[in-house]
């Protein structure tokens, strides 16, 4: 019995489209199996025909050598396949043990066995080193805590076999770090494991094999010890990819942001930027690095205006900013990429026209004394949409039908379009392609090219490393040190990036 | 998925549409059941509508408080606000017109609109409470609605005793120059109660098209109701926003109420009890897919149910009761179809 799964054949067709066309997954007892492919490739409808969610119209799924039929996930779930779901299906005010009995409750005469089930939990935490305190509840633990959870549901289950659909896109690097050991952990107890990702360094670190899928089709599976990420990049998205960002050195100019002593708290009235000094100049992109939940959202929001500051100094361009609206502090000349698209980013239900002059909407030529124009509006985005290569059915389209990365390159398009002397993007690829973050970050670059003063926040180190001309590491509300990405390592942002300080003392 | 999202405006008429069909069917149904003959009800629904030019009159004359009621409902729904607090703007926009309609002498031109703009600046205060209440201290708008209904009804009665009151339960007549009602549109329908009101209520969803539609306020209105965040990320104030959709909306159904005080009654009676239009505005905005011009066509289509149910017990002898049925089963089907689309959405997004 070589593999534990084996999918062979498998179409699924969808009104319209075909998201699978003949995948074949073979995933091998023990092993690490990475299943790669951009937005939309079609991993995902695979996952869930493996599932039990959707029925393939072809092609057959076997289970340790059984030919099986899945029909739906309770299938899946007495064969041993578990998943662990990206956006994690958790009740917010149950505890960890509450959660992970869900649906299997221990009972006695009617009554649930808590106890029971709090030390059955215990003991799988323990043996997957996977840990968690049975009886917090799931709004007071971390993310990394959470997905721990999520993992020990599908162990309490049985699962052999289990799914995780891109499981670090939510985590820090610290995180990161400790999965990888936890999926260690699993594969040495005799799991075997199917990583669902867009992330190529995670393949080579953790992964086996890995299986290619590139808009619905099957494109082959490799050893990933023989391989290296260009190759798999460019199996993945069908041609060349540029990882290293060609860009040239950075003519830093006159200073565009100036942030001094700044203070801003959270809704719980607590100081997540505590004393904050910063500063950004015209043609330089300056990246801050941190772990998430040291204040860069707080930051931000004190920049544009989102949220109230405390106490300290914002100037923009010289002009104090920092007690102005959000409109007015965007018409001084600030565009936002902002961290969440769909929460901030996007009026979904707006056409993608509707949603390019989201700031702009009140002023000539978009409107005139309070009413729409809507040839102009509709003209600017078709002129939008063409140079950012958003792909859309047309500017009247809803913005909720665009993919993830179409929708951010439209906010990208209306950000940078309007002209401002700061740009600050938050996160700007996170979840995106690599196709769709190539472009992004030549877009970035042209802007800083172009003299405008451009301020990253990512929890992608790779980046920061690769897009900064600055670095600075933002660590529990302050800016701990400021370094240049050519003389850093990776390691040594991580040490500061914990709160540790630099060794060479004064080089920088 | 893309054929799907271009038929999405096709849906939102067939929706209604069908929803009505069934509502009669299934009220044919419950007629059988009931031992009464559905063919000679509906006969009698259908003559109590159309029937005669009175008839049609009095449909129309029902229907402008209604779509009035319905433009509220779906003002504040198009925004992301429900607002339950119709029955109450209504209330005090009735109280306020009748007032401006008694007290004043002026000539007809100039009075009639100041009556109805009392009724709307009353209603519009009335619905700015609840629209405060949320943009600044996140009380939600049903719990205040609700409760601000009670207080329009007791308080607009408790005014009418003591100030207005012209004995009967009733408050004094409004004077001939506030009064909607036309000798002429009564004349052309046979004597029905016919009046002005509906070009009113004709003129309000159009205005409420175009503010939606066509100004930067709607597109900030709309933008707040979609998404708060956004909205506030693009630098458009929400709290205002938020104040401002409940105020119009609230404006709308005092006007509806004007359509009582100034139209059908001529003054406001010391109620006991809700007049359950503010509530049937829920249904007309649900049923016209909260469409200024789909509101129309719910509006008369609820008002001819209404004005015709006494016919339908009168020539067939089928309840007068059976057309809340029908117009509750309409409602019912309206809502499950919202199912049927959610259905087949999902279905056609995990085709993606």
């Amino acid at each position: 019995m070589e593999y534990v799964i084996e999918m062979n054949g498998i179409r699924k067709e969808f009104p319209g489209i075909v998201a699978n066309d003949n995948i074949t997954l073979q995933v091998k007892q023990g092993e690490i199996h990475a299943l790669l492919g951009e937005n939309g490739a079609g991993k995902s409808t695979l996952m869930n025909v493996l599932f039990g969610l959707y029925q393939p119209e072809k092609g057959e799924i076997k289970v340790k050598g059984e030919p099986v039929k899945i029909t739906d996930p309770n299938v899946a779930n007495r064969l041993g396949i578990g998943m662990v779901h990206q956006h994690f299906m958790l009740v917010h005010n149950f505890t960890v043990t509450e959660n992970i009995i869900l649906g299997s409750e221990p009972t006695v005469a009617g009554k649930i066995n808590i106890k029971d089930a709090a030390k059955k939990v215990e003991e799988l935490s323990k043996r997957y080193g996977l840990a968690v305190d049975p009886y917090a509840k799931i709004e007071d633990i971390s993310v990394g805590m959470q997905q721990r959870v999520e993992i020990l549901k599908t162990l309490y289950r049985g699962a052999e076999i289990l799914i995780f659909d891109e499981p670090t896109a939510v985590l820090t690097p610290q995180e990161i770090k400790e999965l990888i050991q936890i999926m260690g952990k699993l594969v040495a107890e005799g799991k075997s494991i199917i990583l669902i990702t867009h992330k190529l360094k995670e393949i080579m670190a953790v992964c086996d094999r890995c299986t290619v899928i590139r808009k619905g089709k099957g494109i082959g599976t490799v050893n990933v010890a023989e391989t290296n990420p260009d190759e798999l990049a460019a199996l993945m998205v069908g041609r060349e990819v540029h990882f290293k960002v060609d860009k040239k050195d950075a003519e830093p100019q006159e200073v565009v942001l100036e942030i001094k002593d700044l203070v801003v708290t959270d809704a719980r009235n607590i100081p997540s930027v505590n004393g904050l000094d910063l500063d950004v100049k015209a043609g330089e992109i300056l990246g801050i690095a941190g772990v998430d939940g040291n204040g860069q959202s707080e930051l931000i929001e004190g920049i544009t205006g989102l949220r109230k500051i405390k106490s300290g100094s914002i100037k923009i361009n010289g002009k104090e900013t920092s007690h102005l609206s959000t409109r007015k502090i965007t018409e001084t000349g600030i565009g936002h990429i902002p961290e969440d698209r769909h929460k901030h980013g996007l009026v979904l239900d707006y056409t993608v026209g509707e949603n390019i002059v989201l700031q702009t909407y009140y002023q000539k030529p978009y409107s005139n004394s309070g009413i729409l124009n809507d040839n102009k509006i509709y003209e600017k985005a078709k002129a939008l949409i063409a140079e950012y290569d958003v792909r859309t059915p047309s500017e009247y389209t809803p913005a909720r039908a665009l993919s993830g990365g179409n929708q951010q390159k439209a906010i990208i398009a209306r950000e940078v379009d309007r002209s401002p002397s700061l740009l600050i993007a938050a996160q700007p690829t996170r979840g995106l392609d690599v196709g769709a973050i190539e472009f992004i970050h030549s877009k970035l670059i042209e802007e800083r090219d172009k003299g405008r003063a451009v301020l990253l926040i990512s929890f992608e180190l790779d980046e920061i490393m690769n897009l900064s001309d600055r670095i600075a590491v933002i660590y529990e509300g302050k800016i701990v040190d400021v370094v240049d990405p050519k003389e850093t390592t990776e390691q040594e942002l991580g040490l500061l990036m914990a709160g540790g300080k630099r060794e060479r003392e004064g080089v920088s | 998925m893309q054929k799907l999202l271009k038929n999405d405006k096709l849906f939102n008429i067939v929706v209604p549409i069908f929803s009505a069909i069934l509502g009669m069917l299934v009220g044919a149904i419950i007629m059988l059941i009931g031992g009464y003959d559905p063919a000679a009800g509906f006969s009698a629904l259908f003559q109590g509508m159309f029937g005669s030019p009175k008839n049609i009159g009095e449909m129309i004359r029902a229907a402008s408080p209604l779509i009035l009621a319905g433009l509220a409902v779906g003002f504040a729904f198009k925004t992301g606000l429900f607002n339950i607090g119709v029955e109450g703007q209504l209330l005090v926009g009735w109280l306020a017109s009748v007032y401006v309609g008694y007290a004043l002498n002026l000539p007809a031109v100039i009075h009639i609109p100041v009556a109805i703009l009392a009724a709307a600046i009353a209603g519009g205060l009335w619905g700015m409470i609840p629209g405060f209440l949320k943009a600044k201290f996140k009380v939600h708008e049903v719990i205040v609605t609700i409760m601000l209904n009670y207080v329009a009804l007791y308080t607009t009665a408790d005014i009418i005793k003591r100030y207005l009151y012209a004995g009967n339960e009733k408050s004094y007549k409004i004077q001939e120059s506030a009064s909607l009602s036309s000798g002429f549109l009564s004349d052309l329908t046979n004597g029905s109660r016919l009046h002005w009101g509906i070009l009113a209520a004709v003129l309000m969803a159009i205005i409420m098209w175009f503010l939606l539609e066509k100004t930067t306020t709607g597109y900030e209105l709309k933008a707040v109701g979609y998404n708060r965040h956004a909205s506030q990320y693009a630098g458009m104030n929400v709290s205002k926003n938020i104040v401002f959709s409940m105020t119009i909306s609230g404006a709308f159904a005092g006007i509806a109420g004007a359509m009582e005080g100034l139209g059908t009654f001529q003054n406001m009676t010391v109620l006991s009890a809700f007049t359950g239009t503010g509530f049937d505005g829920i249904a007309v905005a649900l049923l016209g897919a909260n469409n200024p011009f789909g509101i129309i066509i719910a509006g008369v289509l609820f008002g001819g149910l209404n004005t015709a149910a006494p016919q339908m017990n009168f020539n067939a002898n089928v309840p007068s009761e059976l057309v809340e049925i029908i117009i509750a089963l309409i409602i019912f089907f309206v809502a499950s179809s919202y199912l049927i689309r959610l259905l087949l959405t999902r279905f056609s997004k995990e085709g993606k």
